[in-house]
């Protein structure tokens, strides 16, 4: 994916939605700024699946050789899917990070978040 | 010269001791039995008996003594190298706390010994209790926690007891997001959830975010003042006030409290409770001297709800009856009698066996008691005035972000040359060792990026601060190639952090 087809969160969130059997689905990842500010990623703790979400409260995190940092959903829903390559292969979240490294999908029950999202233009302007 | 230094190196001495063990090696022989052998096997039934002997390494005493000896020279400390690692205050550690310390009357103690044979132990930790009391400006000390994070939690579970006692259950404990890692993580195992509130770009607490935060809920603002970026807090009356008001409590994380000795009191400035950090602030050793302390200070309303036991101290009545005394009891210690308290019915309980680790109590005291009031002040005062000197001449290396004074340390930023030359903070602090300077902290706080966390202490002459600085200076020049490789005269160079996070081998096997 292209990140100028994505959203961005304040918290460096991306998300795609996407309607997927009937429920619109949000597929979510970190943003090639955040991977790169991470620096060198050893660790990711995937939420499970079926774990109920709260918009703009963290759900898993991610470990660098600097910091653990909380990854933040910006919406409400439900865990439906998580990356299991990623905790083996950490490095696909700076090799691709809007597309293979994506990090779990969320059915969404409460889309009231998204409009706290911003475009890849208004993002990149907040990271400098 | 650093390739040549390496090559001079005896590999024998950083083989592990079991891969210099031979078989029948010996450091010292028993004598021949004189009393009859019985087996094993008839002593202790089997099911308590191991397989065979421990593999322990076999080795004859002068090899044992060089493979310490050898060891021990690989090694940064105060004692052999300028150690300016921020948050820490590696100051020296005067040996004659080492001394008072190992006195045999402090010594050899044993806590089972009845109290009138410990008198002198206990006067020492009563008149620490009342030293630390006065110096953070609160009415009541505990001795009792074990380490900086120890007295953290200690505190943060008398703080959920004084609540629960007024039928209060809050839940929550705020941290701004420059705090130490172990204010979320001493909040967490007290059960409170952890709420970072933001700082400013100045390192300041975010006021605005502050108030967003605070609710009915929040049981303590867990504050370091002055901050891990060396600031003290300007709006500190204020943070206490808007916390105080909605009935929560302040806690001050006391590891900067080398910057404010005698100059101004957390108890003063709004703090219901603090630890302190023996090993930093009063010179003991860190690590090294034995296990470690965390003492806590906390105001009146706090008090009934610290750990027991506290050592108290009461009128002898034998006092007055000495012969030929017939005045009334004089202020002189003989006339005192000290004691553990245990008879606190709202303590949160133990935290500790005995009388906590008195080791490094004993060097504060010996320390707090060689300065004086007079003393600790100018030690601050002059730890305040190391740090903005060698502030003024880093500065022009390495951008101080958050301003050019500051308290008893200050973070410098490498984003500049790590953006211009590809050199990182990881890449100065590890080819600082090459150089003979143990590494500043890096990479905290988080709020600044590439941080270089740098505390020189009042311990350090002008001299050290100027070579240091020199050193800083040309490693800043040097090809960014040497940089990533270093160090290069350690007996390890650089070790593959990202490899050792995600596969850790915790067991070293010879190969």
């Amino acid at each position: 994916m292209s990140p100028e087809d994505l959203l961005f969160a304040k918290t460096h969130e991306w998300v795609a939605v996407a309607e997927e059997n009937g429920a619109k689905v949000a597929t979510l990842g970190l943003s090639a700024f955040a991977i790169e500010a991470l620096t060198d990623l050893v660790y990711i703790d995937l939420p499970a699946v079926g774990r109920q979400v709260e918009a703009e409260q963290p759900f898993c995190e991610v470990e660098s050789v600097k910091a653990v940092s909380d990854i933040y959903s910006p919406v409400e829903g439900e865990v439906i899917a998580v990356n299991d390559a990623l905790p083996d292969a950490l490095e696909i979240l700076g090799s691709d990070p809007y597309g293979a490294g994506w990090i779990a999908k969320i059915k969404i029950t409460d889309e009231a978040g998204l409009s706290n999202l911003m475009d890849h233009a208004a993002y990149q302007e907040q990271c400098k | 010269m650093a390739t040549k230094k390496k090559n001079m190196r005896n590999t024998l001495d950083t083989q592990s001791i079991f891969e210099l063990s031979k078989p029948g090696r010996r450091a010292a022989r028993l004598p021949a039995c004189d009393v009859p052998e019985s087996s094993i096997d008839k002593l202790l039934p089997s099911e308590m008996l191991a397989d065979g002997p421990p593999a322990l390494p076999e080795l004859s005493e002068p090899a044992i003594v060089r493979h310490f000896i050898n060891l021990s020279t690989l090694n940064m400390s105060v004692d052999t190298h300028f150690y300016p690692l921020g948050s820490c205050t590696m100051k020296y550690n005067p040996k004659r706390n080492e001394r008072a310390a190992a006195m045999p009357g402090l010594a050899d103690l044993h806590p089972y010994q009845s109290e009138d044979t410990l008198q002198g132990m206990l006067q020492i930790l009563f008149e620490l209790q009342e030293t630390l009391q006065e110096i953070s400006g609160l009415a009541a000390c505990s001795l009792q926690p074990a380490a900086g994070a120890h007295g953290e939690l200690t505190a943060l579970l008398v703080a959920a007891a004084y609540f629960g006692d007024l039928g209060e259950r809050r839940t929550k404990v705020l941290v701004p997001d420059n705090a130490h890692g172990t204010n979320p993580a001493s909040a967490a195992m007290a059960g409170f959830d952890s709420i970072t509130v933001k700082t400013t770009a100045d390192g300041f607490v975010d006021l605005d975010d502050l108030d967003a935060k605070l609710d009915d809920q929040v049981a303590v603002f867990m504050i370091t003042n002055p901050s891990t970026l060396g600031l003290f807090e300007p709006n500190m009356r204020a943070v206490a006030d808007k916390v105080h008001a909605g009935g929560g409590l302040i806690y001050l994380d006391g590891a900067n409290m080398n910057a404010i000795l005698g100059i101004s009191r957390p108890g003063d400035f709004g703090a219901d409770m603090q630890h302190y950090n023996p090993h930093k602030t009063f010179s003991g050793p860190h690590g090294g001297g034995g296990p470690g302390a965390g003492p806590i200070c906390v105001t009146e309303k706090l008090a009934p709800y610290l750990p027991v036991p506290v050592v108290v101290r009461e009128r002898s009545e034998v006092g007055g009856e000495r012969p030929g005394n017939t005045n009334a009891v004089s202020e002189s210690s003989a006339s005192f009698r000290y004691r553990l308290d245990f008879d606190q019915p709202k303590t949160i309980g133990r935290v500790r066996a005995f009388f906590g680790n008195v080791g490094v109590l004993l060097r504060a005291y010996a320390y707090i008691r060689t300065h004086g009031p007079d003393g600790l002040r100018r030690i601050s005062e002059n730890a305040v005035l190391n740090a903005n000197y060698l502030l003024s001449r880093v500065t022009h290396i390495l951008p101080v972000p958050q301003g050019n004074r500051c308290m008893h340390e200050f973070v410098a930023s490498a984003s500049t040359l790590k953006r211009d030359k590809d050199i990182a903070a990881m890449d100065i602090a590890k080819r600082l060792l090459d150089f003979g300077y143990h590494a500043p902290t890096v990479y905290f706080p988080l709020t600044v990026p590439e941080a270089i966390m740098i505390e020189p202490t009042e311990t350090e002459s002008k001299e050290t601060l100027d070579a240091f600085t020199e050193v800083l200076f040309r490693i800043t020049e040097e090809d960014a190639d040497l940089l990533h490789d270093a160090p290069h005269t350690t007996a390890i160079s650089r070790p593959d952090e990202v490899r050792a996070a995600r596969q850790p081998v915790l067991t070293y096997r010879a190969e």
